[in-house]
């Protein structure tokens, strides 16, 4: 008797992706580039987020035909965008027979209020997070990973930065915390108490943490490695520098390698320019990209 | 080893010999180490980096000198004989003479746990399939240790071994039971 879609099967694979690097790609030559640079995973979507954000306009899930063509090319994962709270989307991404959801705050939210109830799907979910609070609360509506934020197309690692320390902060100090503060801390971080008495148990989440948005060079890999990530995401970081090969298999060496500064030395050298990069306080309030999600 | 569920298997108790363990990223990790783990993960990627670690020959070495190996999922496709759906520039150990399918269950909505009766343990071990290589031939000289009926009906060995060298379809370290690292460690 075999079961397919259960919980510990759809965690099972971001458990698989740890110490890895996963790429956004928008067709399937990028893709085949991202494999051969040992990414462990591919995210399909139509523009990179340094372009939406450049764009502007209502950013969507992605053609169909787009993410057959990248699934055709490789071998590893492929994973695909929905908007927040879109759970059409989600079921046509699933239907696509795709590896994992990304339920992103990079795409135009389509739900204000609510995102999408994941215990629902047999695929898994990944989401966004800038602090505990946002976390518990998708995990409780079923994602099997979580990504600390960052702002997503500014090749500017200070949000990522902040949020896993916000995240992995706030952990540590629930670990501190007496029976009585646990009801509090659910109080204040708008989360489920259980989930919250679990994780001053175990002195973990319950499902792997991953880093994403602003990453731009092995560096930047290998510091949120060593505050605490599982795995990296980067997304505009590679495919908009200027020799997106050679940077992808650096930030992949700099990833495993993260504990080793030799490592990450010789892997950094010669690399060409890095995206350009934006700084955060030049972007108004409204258009970043973290503050979507509920 | 490189990517992948390194911690899983670390945290699995190895109280009953007292093992300690290490994680392997450089050739001098590998100096008195009496048996290794090849985690899951993407074997393309462990590939590559074994590769660019300049770990892929010594451990090569260590093996065909008949180092103790237990390979998981991806672990399991790097141990075998021939991989098929492999990338062209994908190196594989040949330690065991299975032949192995990459995701040859299907994609991760494919993905699976079962219940599977293992020769030598009392009771079924439970199994988790993630993105599973499927194991498609053996040589005469591979026990098969257990087998899975797939969605479609078909069986396919899940848990093969060959002396010192136990590789496996799925992913003991997803569930906290140590019975297989003890039965590969008892050999």
């Amino acid at each position: 008797m075999t079961e397919t879609g259960t919980y510990r099967v759809k965690r099972g694979l971001a458990d698989m992706l740890k110490g890895g690097v996963i790429m956004d790609v928008v067709n399937a030559d990028q893709a085949r580039i991202a494999e051969d640079a040992g990414a462990v995973a591919v995210m399909a979507l139509e523009r990179v987020p340094s372009d939406i954000r450049r764009d502007g306009g209502v950013a969507r899930m992605s053609d169909p035909e787009m993410i057959q063509g990248i699934q055709a090319a490789v071998t590893i994962p492929v994973m695909a965008k929905v908007r927040i709270g879109h759970f059409a989307e989600a079921q046509v991404i699933q239907s696509l027979d795709v590896d994992y959801i990304d339920e992103s705050e990079v795409l135009t939210p389509a739900d204000e209020a609510h995102h999408i109830d994941k215990w629902g799907f047999d695929v898994p979910f990944v989401c966004g997070a800038t602090n505990l609070g946002e976390a518990l609360r998708r995990i409780s509506e079923g994602a099997c990973m979580i990504r600390s934020k960052g702002e997503a197309g500014t090749g500017n690692v200070v949000e990522a930065v902040r949020h896993l320390r916000s995240i992995l902060g706030d952990i540590r100090r629930i670990t501190q915390a007496d029976s009585a503060e646990l009801f509090e801390w659910a109080k204040v971080l708008q989360a489920p108490h259980g989930l919250v008495a679990e994780l001053a148990e175990t002195g973990t989440l319950p499902v792997p943490m991953f880093c994403a948005g602003g990453l731009a060079t092995p560096a930047d890999a290998s510091l949120v490695m060593q505050l605490g990530a599982q795995a990296v995401f980067v997304g505009s970081g590679i495919f908009k520098s200027d020799d997106p090969a050679v940077r992808a298999k650096a930030i992949v060496e700099a990833t495993t390698h993260y504990q080793d500064p030799s490592i990450v030395a010789k892997v950094s050298t010669g690399l060409g320019p890095a995206m350009p990069g934006i700084e955060i306080n030049t972007i108004p309030e409204n258009e970043r990209y973290a503050s979507r999600g509920w | 080893m490189c990517s992948g569920c390194k911690a899983q298997h670390e945290n699995i108790e190895w109280s009953s010999n007292g093992s300690v363990t290490l994680r392997v990223r450089k050739p001098e990790h590998l100096s008195g180490i009496d048996a290794i783990v090849l985690p899951g993960g993407e074997s393309t990627t462990m590939s590559m980096l074994l590769e660019s670690s300049t770990l892929f020959d010594p451990i090569a070495g260590l093996l065909n000198e008949g180092l103790p190996a237990f390979g998981t999922c991806a672990g399991m496709i790097l141990l075998s004989a021939k991989v098929l759906d492999g990338r062209s520039d994908q190196r594989n150990f040949d330690s065991i003479d299975v032949t192995v399918q990459r995701n040859g269950y299907g994609r991760q909505l494919a993905s699976f746990e079962a219940d599977l009766n293992v020769e030598g343990l009392d009771a079924p071990f439970r199994s988790v399939f993630i993105r599973a290589p499927k194991v498609v031939a053996v040589g005469a000289d591979v026990e098969v240790l257990a087998t899975v009926t797939a969605a479609d009906g078909t069986e396919a060995p899940a848990l093969c071994r060959n002396g010192p060298v136990m590789v496996s379809s799925f992913h003991p370290e997803l569930t906290d039971d140590p019975r297989l690292h003890e039965l590969w460690l008892a050999q």
